[in-house]
């Protein structure tokens, strides 16, 4: 009922083990205007196929996954001809088990003529955490690109001024990538001592 | 080389002449710079300054009194709260969330909630009652953001009685706020499933007359300011962004709407029920500070009819439930007004303690454990009184987020300083910045 599966240990000293969910690739008909906007992409993006991995309709939101070197020409295209006037910013998330994509961009899109939405995703390796910057497309990507490299260390190409803009400059480390530990001191309180968050029980 | 003044002391750098400006001290500082050469003056204002909203750093490139460069500064108030929250369980989540916007806290709990509930496929399962209470107390809290938004405006260009009207009105609100989840701020009041607790007894009357006395006293900060020639002056025309600047930057809010663009996400992409309400979208075509201010003032009537519909729905929705049906979902603490304060109820308390084991392992497991959300991601967006809050959230399938991000409204649309206030006036900078009504902790969360 409460999800124990394995040994059954629900003592929650186990050690929380998280693993990447990988959703595999939508057959069509995606449902709503999901088929319209795959097919004005594909018939205003001649590399369509080769530069859309694989697209994901899950709980109503369409992702496309796209190669990095496309990065820019999609978002262009999607800018111009689909218009997607409006990039809601980059967040990033950490896979470590995804291994040769344990980082990924998600950039929500907004058509304000349509009234869309839609998400690209653009994953890459951490020894190669390169991608183009979409700032040229995107000027208010800016902040968010900055916030992902600062968070994460993924390094945005082509952005005009990629420095940290959370974490002090001389920071040490991208804190939210899964292998940055959250920290934290213990707690006495009372007589008892609460230990840090990231050294309490954890369930899965 | 000048003589040493402990109050103003100087050292040159390779970049010129540095000074350290403590106060008291201008009539030096001013000597000092009208002796030199250079026009080029570079302005550090901030993180602690009166003036830019909380801590706020602007760097500033003036040629005399005309701004070459502004640049902002930020991350003073980041504390973690996105990772923060891949630690805690997803009930936990909507305790740190409202602390990000902490002048929007309702919004911030109600686009995590929204996500979550996405995630587990039970949007359709939120009962209306919560619903409606939601709509209720987030149109209330666009009434008390928006009155910082105006008496903090007014106040950093000068005037300082129209933040004295503009608290009185804040505080009704807060009262409410306190009288609903017991707290004025940071209530964690949405939940996962709902809302937290049913509204109290002779809460929709109390309501209904708040609604009728802000009704009266929101005028006295109307006839205060509009027409004000000092405020006119000082709003006009200053802070210029025009809409293909606002969708480039990913503007949103009254900023864009100030534009003429009438792109609010509680008619275009309703949430919550929105549909459901009689509302018109506010704008004004003058791209400019005084637009703004004005579309946020007249916001305020809009917001209280819709309360007013939501507590007309809620009188016919009295004793429904407001959280979601399935035991697994919803915390099982039925709380109940005790002599040391808000607890759980003695009924509660009896039964899983005294008569059902099952109902206490539950209770214990969904406190400690918390529920599982099923893996994926989701996007869920609303109209918060800054313009578009999202929230990202991938689960892995486990009983915390795996990643959590916020599309904070102040933190894009703070962007916009740059471009509203080079070539303008250093004095405009307060205007401009003042009109895009960023709150640092939710720029840094």
């Amino acid at each position: 009922m409460f999800g124990a599966r394995g040994t059954g240990d629900t003592s929650g000293y186990g050690g929380l083990v998280r693993t990447a969910a990988s959703t595999g690739s939508s057959e069509r008909p995606y449902g709503s205007y999901f088929d319209e906007v795959a097919d004005d992409l594909e018939r205003a993006y001649p590399l369509f196929s080769e530069a859309i991995e694989r697209i994901v309709v899950d709980r109503g939101e369409l992702t496309m996954h796209v190669k990095r070197e496309k990065l820019v020409e999609v978002s262009k295209i999607l800018r111009d001809s689909l218009k997607f006037e409006m990039c809601m910013g980059v967040s990033g998330v950490n896979y470590p088990a995804d291994s040769g994509r344990e980082l990924h961009a998600v950039y929500p899109l907004l058509s304000l003529t349509y009234n869309r939405r839609i998400r690209l995703e653009v994953s890459v390796p951490d020894s190669d955490p390169h991608i183009p910057s979409v700032v040229e497309v995107w000027a208010g990507n800016n902040w968010h690109e900055r916030e992902t490299f600062d968070m994460f260390g993924i390094i945005f190409d082509g952005h005009p001024g990629l420095t940290r803009i959370l974490m002090p400059d001389d920071w040490q480390g991208h804190p939210q990538r899964k292998d940055y530990a959250l920290g934290g001191i213990p707690v006495e309180y009372k007589g008892a001592t609460t230990p840090p968050p990231n050294e309490r029980r954890s369930y899965k | 080389m000048t003589t040493f003044d402990p109050y103003a002391p100087s050292r040159d750098t390779t970049e010129g002449t540095v000074y350290s400006v403590t106060g008291g001290d201008w009539d030096s500082l001013v000597q000092e710079i009208g002796s030199t050469k250079e026009e080029r003056v570079v302005v550090n204002m901030g993180p602690q300054h009166p003036s830019t909203h909380g801590v706020l750093r602007l760097v500033l490139e003036l040629e005399g009194e005309t701004v070459t460069e502004a640049r902002a500064g930020i991350g003073y108030l980041h504390t973690g709260i996105e990772k923060n929250m891949e630690y805690r369980s997803w009930t936990q989540g909507t305790t740190f969330v409202t602390r990000m916007d902490y002048l929007a806290p309702l919004f911030n709990e109600t686009a995590y909630c929204l996500a979550v509930e996405k995630l587990l496929g039970i949007t359709q399962d939120v009962p209306e009652r919560a619903s409606v209470i939601r709509v209720m107390m987030m149109e209330l809290n666009r009434i008390s953001s928006h009155m910082v938004a105006l008496g903090t405006g007014a106040l950093e260009l000068g005037a300082i009685s129209p933040m004295f009207f503009a608290f009185r009105e804040r505080e009704t609100v807060l009262d409410i706020f306190e009288m609903i989840s017991g707290l004025r701020m940071n209530m964690a009041y949405v939940r996962p499933g709902g809302v937290q607790q049913d509204l109290p007894a002779g809460a929709i009357p109390k309501i209904r007359d708040a609604v009728k006395l802000m009704r009266k006293n929101f005028k006295d900060n109307t006839t205060l300011l509009v027409g004000n020639s000092i405020w006119m002056k000082r709003t006009q025309g200053i802070g210029y962004l025009d809409l293909a600047g606002c969708t480039t930057l990913g503007i949103t809010g009254p900023v864009l709407r100030s534009t003429g663009l009438p792109w609010d996400l509680r008619k275009m992409q309703p949430y919550c029920g929105y549909e459901d309400y009689n509302f018109d979208v506010i704008t004004a075509d003058t791209c400019d500070v005084y637009g703004r201010f004005l579309i946020r003032m007249n916001e305020l009537e809009q917001s209280l009819r819709i309360i007013e519909q939501a507590l007309d729905k809620l009188e016919n929705l009295e004793g429904a439930p407001v959280m979601v049906a399935d035991k697994k979902i919803a915390w099982p603490a039925q709380l109940a007004m005790g002599g040391d304060g808000l607890g759980n109820s003695l009924n509660h308390i009896r039964e899983i303690m005294g008569t059902s084991m099952e109902s206490l392992i539950h209770h214990f497991k969904l406190v400690t454990e918390g529920f599982h959300v099923p893996a994926g991601q989701v996007y869920a967006a609303i109209e918060s009184p800054r313009g578009e809050l999202a929230a990202h959230v991938v689960s892995d399938g486990g009983t915390k987020p795996y990643r959590m991000h916020f599309r904070e409204p102040s933190f894009n649309n703070l962007q916009a300083t740059s471009a509203m206030s080079e070539g303008g006036m250093v004095a405009d900078i307060i205007g401009a910045v003042a009109s895009i009504d960023p709150v640092m902790g939710g720029v840094d969360r």
